[in-house]
């Protein structure tokens, strides 16, 4: 189990702990005691997961240049 | 001399241009003669000056041909022509009067076939090769999901749709587009100029930084992609800090550009492809991950629990557990009364047989051995006693014999022996000493007597005396009332008064010479 905060998690790193935790819990050769731990701490990995799966969402946006071709803003581009 | 001068040399009478007539002639000719021509030739030094024009040479093995390419043609060149390509050049030829020079003006310059692009294109890609821009550890890992995707194409066309729809399948994300040319003589500054906006970007600025970059384009001939094949955009790609797929043109289609991206998608839509897993597949394997886990806690609880169920059958009941302790308590319990009394009876055979040895007449017997000693013992002590005193008596005696009076006598003898000779050794000590004296003293007396005036006297001197002494002038003796005058045999007083004195006086007067001459 790494000491990182599930909550600052990127999708792929939870994702990796979470595939760690079930196969630790599949072997079975975890104490019982930290085997709770370890389920709690993958409920928490799968929430996360799910979180990130969730914040699908599209935003499409062009970034329109000044007169040296640097960029000056975002104009959002509809219907595409 | 005149017939010299009048003498016409043939031709004076043709008519004389000026330079600047000359070189408009020649400029009419030329231009008119090669107005549309098409050369064949290896482009040699090229300068693009900033005034946007371009200046090239054309040359072969023997001649060079100088050439210009006005601003506004060189922009719609679909390739930008370098040193050492072999090209095509359609223009005009014209004169440059002012430097006697002539050149042609390029309306169009194409490699000249594909042969000399590819050539082209290989040797800049062995530069870049040698450079280690396309090496594999330089490829960095694109992010499993990115949040933000910046894509590097035309906001018009079928290109960004493809992308947008096929994220969309997979998973929405949000995209930035950078517009940019993607053909034509801005195509590669403009990408170039993208992918490193796209890195100089703020991560959480006013616009987001992306954290995957594609630069895509659609399929076109390969001068429409002959962009994405300059250096400029290659080096762009290869210092891109942000992980960047390239999908120019079709499958089959190579561009630079995907030798330096960190992944080269066929296509644009393949591109969206690999920048986003699909969501719902993800959303099943976390669903399959919880019920793997939820699977596989209760597997371990419930293999545990079989454990203990066997554990506690292999457990023997508490019952068998305490049938032999119990059995040897019961025994121990049978025999305890038995060593009791065994116990008991040994130590009373041990008191008997102790007690037995202990009788009254056994202390009277010692008893009266004792007192038998004790009687024995009694009449040798007065005996003992009046022996010891006799002992010390006889002791005292011996002792007392040797104390007798003869030693004491004789030492009081050799004292008095001592003392008799000392008192011998004084007396003749004295007795010399008190005689020395003597004779000192008689010896002194002698000499006393000789020395003293008595002698004198009886050489004849007398000693005139008054009242007050002995008189040594004729003025005492007149004075003196009586005199008494001493010779060898006595004294003779002479009465008082002044007859006295005259005496004395006389009598005086002899005194004095003769201790006077004795004195002489």
């Amino acid at each position: 189990m790494s000491d990182r905060p599930v909550s600052e998690m990127t999708f792929e790193e939870a994702m990796k702990e979470l595939e760690d935790v079930v196969g630790q819990l599949e072997r079975g050769d975890v104490a019982l005691d930290d085997s709770i731990k370890l389920y709690e701490r993958g409920a928490e990995l799968k929430k996360r997961c799910e979180t990130k799966l969730k914040e699908a969402e599209e935003k499409v946006a062009a970034i329109t240049l000044d007169g040296e071709g640097n960029p000056a803003g975002l104009q959002p581009v509809e219907g595409q | 001399m005149s017939d010299l001068i009048d003498d016409p040399t043939p031709g004076l009478n043709e008519p004389e241009f000026s330079v600047t007539e000359i070189s408009n002639a020649i400029k009419r000719v030329i231009e008119g003669e090669f107005g549309h021509v098409r050369i064949r030739g290896e482009v040699g030094r090229v300068s693009r000056p900033r005034s946007g024009h371009l200046y090239l040479d054309l040359k072969d093995e023997k001649s060079v041909l100088n050439g210009v390419i006005w601003k506004g043609v060189a922009a719609r060149l679909s390739v930008q022509p370098e040193e050492g390509m072999e090209v095509v050049a359609t223009g005009r030829m014209t004169t440059f009067g002012g430097q006697s020079r002539y050149q042609i003006v390029i309306e169009d310059i194409k490699p000249a076939g594909m042969g000399a692009l590819m050539a082209m294109l290989e040797k800049r890609k062995q530069m870049l090769a040698a450079e280690g821009l396309f090496a594999p550890e330089r490829k960095q890992p694109l992010p499993y999901l990115p949040e933000i995707i910046g894509v590097v194409t035309s906001p018009s066309g079928a290109v960004i749709r493809d992308i947008l729809h096929r994220l969309r399948d997979r998973f929405p994300r949000k995209v930035l587009v950078w517009p940019v040319a993607v053909q034509g003589e801005k195509c590669a500054a403009e990408v170039a100029h993208a992918i490193r906006g796209f890195n100089a970007l703020e991560p959480g600025g006013r616009i987001p930084r992306p954290d995957l970059i594609i630069v895509a384009r659609g399929g076109g001939s390969i001068e429409d992609l002959w962009g994405f094949n300059e250096e400029i955009v290659a080096r762009a790609a290869a210092d891109s800090q942000i992980p960047l797929i390239s999908a120019v043109g079709h499958e089959t289609d190579t561009t630079l550009i995907d030798y330096v991206a960190d992944k080269r998608a066929p296509t644009p839509t393949a591109a969206a492809e690999l920048a986003v897993p699909v969501r719902l597949e993800l959303m099943a394997w976390v669903d399959g991950q919880g019920a793997r886990m939820a699977n596989a806690l209760s597997q371990t609880i419930t293999s545990r629990g079989q454990r203990l169920r066997d554990l506690s059958r292999a457990l023997p009941r508490p019952d068998t557990l305490l049938d032999t302790p119990r059995q040897r308590l019961d025994r121990a319990g049978e025999r305890l009364p038995a060593a009791l009394i065994t116990g008991v009876q040994r130590r009373r055979v041990a008191l008997s047989e102790a007690s037995g040895s202990l009788r009254p007449s056994l202390l009277a017997r010692q008893v009266a051995t004792e007192r038998r000693r004790l009687d024995n013992a009694a009449p040798r002590l007065a005996q003992g006693l009046a022996k010891a005193v006799q002992a010390k008596g006889e002791a005292l005696g011996r002792r007392a014999d040797r104390l007798t009076l003869g030693p004491i006598r004789r030492e009081l003898a050799r004292q008095s022996d001592r003392l008799d000779a000392l008192s011998r050794r004084l007396s003749e000590a004295g007795t010399r000493q008190t005689g020395e004296w003597r004779r000192r003293i008689d010896a002194l007396d002698r000499l006393r007597e000789t020395l003293g005036y008595k002698a004198t006297l009886k050489r004849g001197y007398a000693v005139v005396r008054g009242e007050a002494g002995v008189l040594t002038t004729k003025k005492a003796a007149e004075q003196a009332t009586a005199l008494e005058i001493e010779f060898q045999d006595g004294r003779l007083k002479l009465g008082g008064g002044g007859g006295g004195g005259g005496t004395a006086r006389r009598a005086a007067k002899p005194g004095k010479p003769p201790e006077q001459g004795s004195l002489f």
